[in-house]
């Protein structure tokens, strides 16, 4: 079940990480279940062809119906047939801040959710699984947001121009050498959103003549910056070693496919926690790999930066490497800083050269001032440089929950993917209208879940994924499983064969007590 | 309290036929659709059951006893 490894003294840690198999009976009936969606999919687009049925969906006008098709109707069957079924699950409106406990309006849909009416009724309280608040520091009360809310009066919401017009405040300086400290790196450069960062700066590392060797679960801003650069890229399997390092031979003694000259430079994406799969990259082999094969490392530290490693400094400090030997370190401020936007972090001579080089430095508008100081001021309490322990208490309780969270879901018998170490939890819930109940179920007692289907996952994985929060306490973390507890077996979403014994260990309250009872 | 919690354990039943099949997300003129031709063709294949399986197994019960009463036989002849 797990999977120690300890490749010659490499690991200073056990690694553990497990993705169960789909039980067979489970797989097949989530086939069978797609294949009555798909039927009746065809039947309603027989129905909306032959106009026996009102048509939703976006079609062009009578007089261009002989011209070239503007809509691809094909490609959207999924989306048509399947997708606004169980829309209600996704895209709920939030009204208030995203911490442990969010507000959502309520909203009710008349004709099977192709419009959508407010009710205008608020549901308080909703415990908020679903927000990458890390670490806690989304809120609107406290020191970040006096801090904030000052620096708002000084310089106001708007930057209004590009970093290298008229956008450089000298905030931006004293955030960027603070980012360069934090992380331990040389020189860091911030960007005025996480997406563009990957997509804009991809292409002005690597050109035509170079390779990239990217992970297969990588995210949509690194598929589409390596895309953009024109560089050749393949594709190594998910976090494993062994293609990895099939690929980088076969790039180093084939070289280029026609000419067979060697390879401008090749650079290795990937990423510290993927958010998917939950899983944590295997960097200790990464790095051995790239130095032995001397290609370059691009780690994207989005949902690792501030949730791994013992003060926070993300799945370097977590493995116990120095930060000088991964080339780009690439990360995000929304996820546990509470922000919004991006960093790179790496050598002077390589910040500097994107400050001239980079298409977002260029032409995307930089960092908001409130933004930038909510990013100063949490990451001073994650390094503890204003005089608590605020922000240490925060990493660990976050690992603390992390852990329990996920045992006890183990326990419970539910199939989680992903490391143990890992605060992005997907549970696996396989057939398609499991999907759509199980968001609805946990709405109606008061939890609010994201479910993943389809397109961003495989047709048949599909998950529920958790994100486990510093914010959430003791008690929020028992509620949530005691009602996932009750769904999961009003919805048979208990597929694990694997039993974990629990643990002598179990911390000795409530939930114990109900549990003996039976 | 008996009947309630048959009632309810066959409505959770119900239930998991639904989400099984997909039927939950369907509209409800697609469930009576769907429910027509599932139990029109789990009606078929219990008719079938009923008619066909029994003279099947008589059969073939028929055809092994008459494999073995021939080896039977041939030896008994054999040793007159």
């Amino acid at each position: 079940i797990h999977h120690i490894t300890h490749n010659g003294g490499l690991y200073k840690r056990p690694f553990n990480e497990a993705f169960e198999e789909t039980p067979m009976l489970v797989a097949v009936l989530t086939y069978v279940g797609y294949g009555v969606l798909t039927l009746f999919g065809y039947l309603r687009d027989f129905l909306r062809q032959w106009k026996i049925e009102k048509c939703h969906h976006a079609s062009e006008r009578e007089e261009q119906k002989d011209f070239v098709p503007l809509y691809q109707d094909f490609e959207n069957f999924y989306t048509r047939n399947l997708y606004m079924r169980i829309r209600d699950s996704w895209n709920r409106a939030i009204c208030s801040v995203p911490g442990a406990k969010v507000d959502m309006l309520e909203r009710l849909s008349h004709d099977y959710n192709w419009t959508f009416a407010y009710t205008g009724r608020v549901i308080k309280d909703v415990i908020n699984m679903g927000s990458y608040n890390y670490l806690g520091f989304a809120q609107n009360t406290g020191i970040c947001k006096e801090a904030a809310a000052k620096v708002l009066t000084q310089y106001g919401a708007g930057v209004c121009s590009t970093r290298q017009e008229m956008g450089n405040l000298d905030k931006h300086e004293e955030l960027e050498k603070l980012v360069a400290r934090f992380l331990g790196v040389e020189a860091a450069m911030t960007y005025g959103m996480g997406f563009s960062t990957n997509s804009m700066n991809i292409p002005a590392l690597v050109g035509k003549g170079c390779l990239i060797l990217s992970d297969e679960l990588n995210h949509a801003s690194l598929v589409l910056g390596a895309r953009l650069s024109g560089a050749t890229i393949r594709i190594f399997k998910h976090n494993n070693m062994q293609s990895l390092e099939k690929l980088l031979k076969d790039a180093i003694v084939h070289g280029q496919p026609r000419t067979r000259r060697p390879w401008k430079k090749i650079l290795i994406l990937v990423e510290g926690i993927y958010s998917m799969e939950g899983s944590i990259v295997r960097l200790p082999e990464v790095v051995a790999l790239k130095k032995k094969y001397k290609s370059y490392l691009y780690l994207d530290e989005a949902h690792s930066i501030g949730a791994l490693g013992l003060t926070g400094r993300g799945v370097v400090e977590y493995f116990g490497l120095n930060p000088e030997d991964v080339d780009v370190m690439m990360g995000t401020f929304t996820k546990s800083f509470g922000a919004a936007g991006g960093y790179i972090g790496g050598k002077k001579e390589l910040i500097d050269y994107l400050r001239t080089h980079s298409h977002s430095a260029v032409y995307a508008t930089s960092l908001s001032p409130p933004v930038m100081e909510q990013i100063l001021i949490s990451m001073k309490c994650i390094m503890g440089e204003d005089g608590t322990t605020f922000g240490k208490d925060c990493v660990q309780r976050l690992a603390e929950n992390t852990r329990y969270f996920r045992r006890r879901l183990k326990e419970m018998g539910f199939i989680i993917y992903g490391n143990e170490d890992s605060p992005v939890v997907p549970l696996m819930l396989y057939m398609p209208a499991k999907i759509g109940a199980f968001g609805r179920e946990m709405l109606k007692r008061n939890i609010g879940v994201v479910v993943v289907g389809f397109p961003a996952t495989p047709i048949i994985e599909s998950r529920a994924r958790f994100c486990v929060s510093a914010a959430h306490t003791k008690e929020i973390l028992d509620t949530v499983l005691k009602e996932l507890d009750e769904v999961g077996d009003l919805l048979q979403l208990k597929y694990s064969r694997h039993r974990l014994v629990p643990l002598l260990d179990r911390p000795f309250d409530e939930t114990t007590y109900e549990e003996t009872e039976d | 309290m008996d009947i309630k919690h048959a009632k309810d354990y066959l409505y959770w039943l119900y239930y998991q036929y639904l989400l099984i099949t997909c039927c939950y997300v369907l509209e409800p003129w697609e469930q009576s659709m769907f429910h027509t031709i599932f139990i029109t063709v789990f009606a078929m294949v219990v008719y079938t059951a009923y008619v066909f399986i029994p003279i099947h197994i008589h059969l073939a019960l028929e055809f092994f006893s008459q494999l073995l009463g021939d080896q039977r036989e041939s030896t008994v002849a054999i040793m007159k």
